[in-house]
């Protein structure tokens, strides 16, 4: 089932410039929502709601966790939500990773704002997975504590080397695999971030499940407007990011 | 008998609440909210002869109280939805409005002529669809191309025809007149209103289709407007849309002569929005002691 309701802000912090951390209590999109899925949240006195996807699923506390960017006015309203405050969304939605095997050895890669969906794929991998996460500069880094509790092993890059190492995402990935190939990567991120670890992927022939980001309608399927390119039995199509993603097999997605 | 019941071109709906085509792809999504046998009845995504991809995206723009589109008619052909989406639609206890579309008059006959075939309960014919090249709008916006559209569908079908009306036009009551002429059981409207957004840091429009469908809360006047208009021209029933989100909103369409109310943009916003609108009216219609919601149709007391 998908619900909607009105839920309780168990907390919000700032975590970064226009970065947000909160904490929803709703037991029964907890209860059902996988890693990888997003809820559609409702910012006061706008018309279309904003996805978001799950930074956490805690089943023994019933709650979600979102961590978010402020990227416009709307994504602005959300994040003036406080403690006690009830906010308004729909979930669990989309499709989630896949998540069947704990005991493979997984690369998980987030970039920006694409690192908070990745930290409950690291949680359920634990030892078994390396984290490469990349961002901007070390004013825009994020979850680190979070990644490292999980056991994984975390690497940390930044454009401008202000934490971490100095590159980018692809170049930590290249000297991961020099030492072990993995079953799987998983990838959340911009565009071009994207493009390049499938390239790598693809070279080195390993199976990567990536997260994609559309403008969105409706959230569940119903208005197609969250077109992306994909290949379906040979055939180019419009899958749709809401309903068939947000998590896609990266050979199904035409990334030209 | 339920106060709601309505029989709109002989079709008999257990509530005047329909989801508006593209806005509910075809259904299947929404039974994770509520069973289906809830509406009064679904109106399909537009479909055409062969499948279509629709356009680049993006295809959504935010706007004060609504949004654009350009999704494109994005479908899998009528012939996929005539063996797959149709028979699953007809288990759901529910009138099924096939909405369709086509580039020419031909392409519109020949699914008229397909669908007549089946145990679909009434045939939509989007003549205003604003985010394709060929057909759609183009018929729309004239007389003489609704009146053509019509005449050939008509002629191909016996199942009740509903002609949807685009906005986009100087006198809506002309191509309403014309559509009743050439044997259109019913009209719906208003289709989205051609609009256009500008991202100022990148100068480039916000959809890649440069412009869209306006739709929402924010064309809600707009729409009343023209459905009394068409309501006090024809004689045939109207089906009321554009920007309906609460049942207070579907009693004005009402009042100003709409028998049947879709239900679009709203979804968007709230999956759940049809069913709080059949809620509201239930409501509405108990509170005020009005034992068959048709009885309101068309009772606005203009000055």
């Amino acid at each position: 089932m998908k619900y909607s309701e009105k839920c309780p802000v168990v907390c919000k912090k700032a975590i970064a410039a226009d970065i947000f951390d909160i904490r929803l209590y709703s037991p029964r999109i907890t209860a059902e929502a996988v890693c990888g899925q997003f809820v559609n949240v409702k910012a006061e006195g706008f018309f279309l709601r904003r996805p978001i996807s799950l930074c956490g699923i805690d089943r023994e506390k019933g709650e979600l966790r979102l961590v978010f960017q402020v990227r416009g006015k709307g994504t602005e309203e959300i994040s003036r939500l406080r403690e006690g405050c009830l906010a308004d969304i729909i979930g669990p939605l989309g499709k989630g990773f896949d998540l069947s095997d704990r005991n493979r050895k997984a690369v998980i890669i987030g970039g920006g704002i694409g690192v908070p969906p990745m930290v409950p794929i690291a949680e359920f991998y634990g030892r078994n997975a390396a984290v490469i996460t990349g961002f901007r500069s070390a004013g825009a880094v994020i979850l680190q504590k979070d990644l490292e509790k999980t056991g994984a092993e975390v690497i940390l890059c930044t454009d401008d080397g202000t934490a971490g190492m100095k590159g980018f995402v692809t170049n930590a990935l290249e000297k991961c695999l020099e030492k072990e190939k993995p079953d799987i990567i998983y990838a959340c991120g911009p565009m071009p971030m994207l493009r390049g670890i499938v390239k790598i992927a693809d070279e080195n022939g390993i199976r990567t499940q990536v997260s994609l980001e559309e403008r969105m309608g409706c959230g569940v399927g119903g208005c197609l407007v969250c077109a992306c390119r994909t290949v379906k039995d040979g055939r180019e199509v419009y899958s749709h990011v809401c309903k068939d993603g947000p998590v896609f097999e990266a050979e199904e997605v035409l990334f030209s | 008998m339920s106060a709601l019941e309505t029989v709109f071109a002989g079709v008999r709906f257990k509530n005047p609440i329909v989801p508006a085509s593209g806005t509910f792809g075809y259904g299947k999504e929404f039974e994770d909210f509520y069973p289906l046998s809830r509406l009064g009845g679904i109106s399909v995504k537009g479909t055409t002869g062969s499948p279509r991809n629709g356009n680049l995206p993006p295809r959504i723009a935010e706007t004060p109280m609504g949004c654009l589109n350009s999704v494109g008619l994005q479908n899998p052909g009528i012939d996929h939805f005539i063996a797959h989406e149709l028979p699953y639609l007809k288990t759901k206890d529910t009138v099924i409005i096939a909405n369709i579309a086509g580039a020419d008059i031909e392409e519109y006959a020949l699914i008229a002529e397909k669908l007549d075939k089946t145990d679909v309960d009434m045939i939509e014919v989007n003549i205003s669809c604003p985010n394709v090249k060929a057909g759609g709008a183009a018929f729309g916006v004239t007389a003489d191309g609704a009146a053509a559209v019509t005449k050939a569908v008509r002629a191909r079908t016996t199942k009740p025809v509903m002609m949807k009306l685009s906005p986009n036009v100087t006198s809506i009551t002309d191509i309403a007149k014309a559509v009743e002429s050439e044997g259109a059981d019913a009209l719906s409207l208003i289709n989205t209103l051609l609009g256009m957004r500008i991202d100022i840091k990148t100068r480039r429009p916000v959809l890649h289709n440069n412009v869209g469908g306006l739709s929402g809360p924010a064309v809600f006047p707009v729409a009343l407007r023209m459905v009394w208009q068409c309501a006090n021209a024809v004689s045939i029933p109207v089906c009321g849309m554009g920007g309906v989100s609460s049942h207070e909103d579907a009693v004005e369409m009402m009042l100003a002569g709409a028998s049947l109310i879709q239900v679009g943009a709203a979804i968007f916003a709230d999956p759940l929005a049809p069913v709080k609108i059949i809620d509201g009216l239930e409501k509405y219609c108990t509170d005020n002691g009005i034992d068959s919601i048709s009885r309101i149709v068309g009772g606005v007391m203009p000055y």
